[in-house]
């Protein structure tokens, strides 16, 4: 699956995106964002509070029940501040 | 119902866009438009906005869509800026086409508030050396609402 990060997610990560190998024990975006913590480092600050943070999945609004797949697109953003 | 989004770098022109949408459609009425700038206050020297490519042209396309459903529009066009801007840039531009001014003032407000609150984009602030990213506004999220 490809990973993206967006605003200060990408800023901290230092990166924009990534490819991941989904762990069969991730079902949601929410086992995923805590997977992704437990990496430590920047991406334990990013994943901190999931309240700060929002999901896409194949580039659509989601939420952190939704659930994933190995062939996802899954983004990671602060709220948006467009317009 | 002809609908043009863009996503660019560069500056748009207001005028230009407006011609654009109401040219040789004779039931065209009314054209509402908004053109946001970078405000430059608290000494703000730099905006630099990002956004996600694909996902931003689809979430704005099904807002045009919903506009649509919900008002009797004959066109719209969105252009939003990303990179790098001064104050007293442009940033966006909304503009509805309709017979009447009714829908093209409604369906314009819609999408805007739509923009600001569901379609991703983020901004950065630039004050000098400080850099900050700028937080979502409640206020904004209860313009939206008011649609639902």
């Amino acid at each position: 699956m490809k990973l993206l990060y967006f605003a200060w997610a990408r800023q901290k990560l230092g990166k924009g995106e990534e490819e991941f190998e989904l762990p069969s024990e991730v079902e949601t975006a929410r086992d995923l964002a805590l997977h992704l913590a437990a990496r430590g480092g920047g991406y334990a600050d990013v994943f901190a509070d999931l309240n700060r943070l929002r999901v896409a999945i194949n580039q659509e609004h989601a939420n952190w029940n939704a659930r994933v797949a190995a062939d996802d697109e899954i983004a990671f953003f602060p709220p948006v501040t467009g317009g | 119902m002809i609908a043009r989004i863009s996503i660019q770098r560069e500056d748009f022109d207001a005028a230009a866009e407006v011609a654009a949408l109401s040219q040789d459609r004779a039931g065209i009425g009314a054209v509402a438009t908004f053109t946001g700038l970078v405000r430059g206050d608290d000494g703000l020297t730099a905006m630099t906005l990002e956004h996600y490519p694909g996902m931003t042209e689809r979430e704005i396309a099904a807002h045009v869509k919903e506009a649509e459903a919900r008002w009797p529009i004959l066109g719209a066009t969105i252009v939003h800026r990303v990179g790098t801007l001064k104050p007293g840039a442009r940033i966006v531009l909304v503009a509805v086409a309709s017979s009447h001014r009714a829908a093209a003032f409604a369906a314009c407000e819609f999408l805007m508030d739509y923009l600001k609150t569901r379609a991703p984009f983020w901004k950065l602030e630039q004050r000098g050396e400080d850099a900050d990213w700028v937080a979502a506004r409640a206020s904004d999220d209860t313009a939206a609402e008011r649609w639902r």
